[in-house]
């Protein structure tokens, strides 16, 4: 399944405000593995992830992603769901 | 991958902290001699992270009330409350906290955790929403997940985080519950309830309030935040704990909610524990009796706690964001952190050590949690101990 280019390119933005400038992030990035998200970090940028897209995350969904680009599938499954 | 594999990440955290201190792995509290002081590695060592805020499991009237109903009732009841589980202690000490909290419905579990396992996963379900704060215990995130709610965090005591959250979720139209604690196990900061309670009724939303640090603790009268907030009548569920400022173990969780009595019937890890034993909950309810007939206690507890806090704040310690009987110290560097905790160890003085991702703020933190019991000596000790190794902070 793709995600939306426009969900991923938010959320790479966002990323990069985040984690180290050297690093290089595109959809199959590992937030933990490749980019050392720790739980801290995570609560902050899933802030801005929700403020970006005017969504509520729950934490349930969290346990599913391990890449950019599975973030980007939950973002586009919950932007189909009224909030 | 085998069943193991999934362990290695952890044996591997273990051994790399293995190399900063071997003793933290191996503390054994080898003969407690009073709630403040134990023989820790064949030395006399002060308690200081015990969360034994008022001296209740060394108080004489509760030793005897547990050896007393160990003698009437037996050392376990062998069987879950909805069986053969329920003895008449059980049922006097659910009616004592009612009264206490002044709450009509309470209901005691077989440990605290156990407490937010049995009312989160029964009181709210898939359908419902938890927004709870993100220092929040283990047992509620648990106790969600068991029940399989959707969960939302709000960053911690940010009160404008929890209404952005508030005002989206409130579109889905279901059932909120917010979720919040007296006072955090690990910064010892409370909650601003007041200002929680004022977001609930503004949209319609039920509140829970885990009091396991702060019973007997906070409130004029030792009920907790709730109390000290004078927000009692708002909060739908209270959670507590025996096993801190009572010296026992349980749980107990209070409202004035009617249906709070059919999670006996609705709550698996109620229905399926065996019940505490009778010593347990007579212990309980005697340091209950002890609360509410002595509030020189926390009077004392809280000089002590300020005395402490003030005198780390002065060496130049980096604490928790408010004085309290949780003082977190923060290192910044974990190899530095254990050897303070090794250094405070070696001049007798015993500390929690706690290091991320269990810490709010990635710092490791020597927390200290006083005691009613700790004399003003034990207190300076404390911060003498302290100072030996402020330049490891």
């Amino acid at each position: 399944m793709r995600a939306d280019d426009n969900t991923l390119s938010i959320i790479i933005d966002i990323l990069k405000q985040h984690v180290s400038k050297d690093l290089q992030i595109h959809e199959d990035t590992d937030l933990e593995a490749d980019l050392s998200i720790d739980s801290l970090k995570s609560m902050e940028i899933l802030a801005a992830v929700e403020d970006a897209f005017d969504i509520s995350i729950p934490i349930n969904v969290l346990s599913e992603v391990q890449t950019v680009k599975d973030l980007a599938l939950q973002i586009d499954n919950l932007l189909k769901k009224p909030e | 991958m085998g069943l193991f594999d999934k362990f290695q990440k952890i044996q591997q955290s273990i051994e790399t902290l293995q190399q900063y201190s071997d003793s933290f792995f191996k503390v054994v509290l080898e003969e407690i001699l009073s709630s403040t002081e134990a023989i820790i590695d064949g030395r006399k060592t002060i308690l200081a992270g015990t969360n034994n805020y008022l001296g209740m499991p060394h108080r004489k009237e509760c030793i005897e009330a547990a050896c007393k109903a160990v003698r009437e009732h037996g050392t376990g009841t062998t069987g879950s409350r909805m069986a053969n589980g329920t003895y008449s202690v059980h049922v006097e000490l659910e009616q004592a906290i009612s009264r206490f909290l002044n709450k009509k419905h309470t209901i005691v579990f077989t440990t605290g955790y156990s407490a937010n396992l049995s009312a989160l996963s029964t009181l709210v379900g898939p359908k419902d929403i938890v927004i709870l704060d993100a220092d929040c215990h283990a047992s509620i995130y648990d106790g969600c997940r068991l029940g399989g709610v959707q969960v939302y965090r709000f960053r911690h005591n940010d009160v404008s985080d929890l209404e952005k959250r508030l005002k989206r979720l409130i579109k889905k139209g279901t059932n909120i519950l917010i979720a919040v604690e007296g006072l955090y196990s690990m910064l010892g900061d409370r909650a601003p309830l007041r200002q929680i309670v004022e977001l609930k009724k503004a949209y319609g939303a039920y509140l829970l309030v885990d009091e396991a640090h702060s019973l007997g603790v906070l409130g004029e009268h030792g009920r907790g935040l709730s109390e000290e907030a004078g927000v009692e009548e708002d909060v739908d569920f209270v959670i507590g704990t025996f096993s801190k400022s009572l010296g026992s173990v349980g749980g107990y969780c209070s409202s004035n909610h009617k249906e709070l009595e059919l999670l006996r019937f609705a709550s698996r890890p109620y229905v399926f524990t065996a019940s505490s034993s009778p010593a347990n909950i007579a212990a309980a309810r005697k340091a209950l009796e002890i609360i509410e007939k002595e509030p020189q206690l926390r009077s004392r507890l809280w000089d002590n706690a300020n005395l402490l806090y003030g005198q780390l704040k002065e060496m130049g310690f980096s604490l928790g964001p408010e004085p309290s009987p949780i003082i977190p110290v923060r290192f910044s560097e974990i190899p530095k952190a254990f050897a303070a905790w090794n250094g405070l160890l070696e001049n007798g003085v015993y500390v929690n050590m706690v290091l991320p991702p269990a810490t709010p703020d990635n710092t490791a933190l020597l927390r200290c949690s006083l005691s009613a019991a700790h004399s003003r000596e034990q207190v300076e000790a404390i911060a003498k101990a302290f100072q030996k190794v402020k330049h490891l902070a």
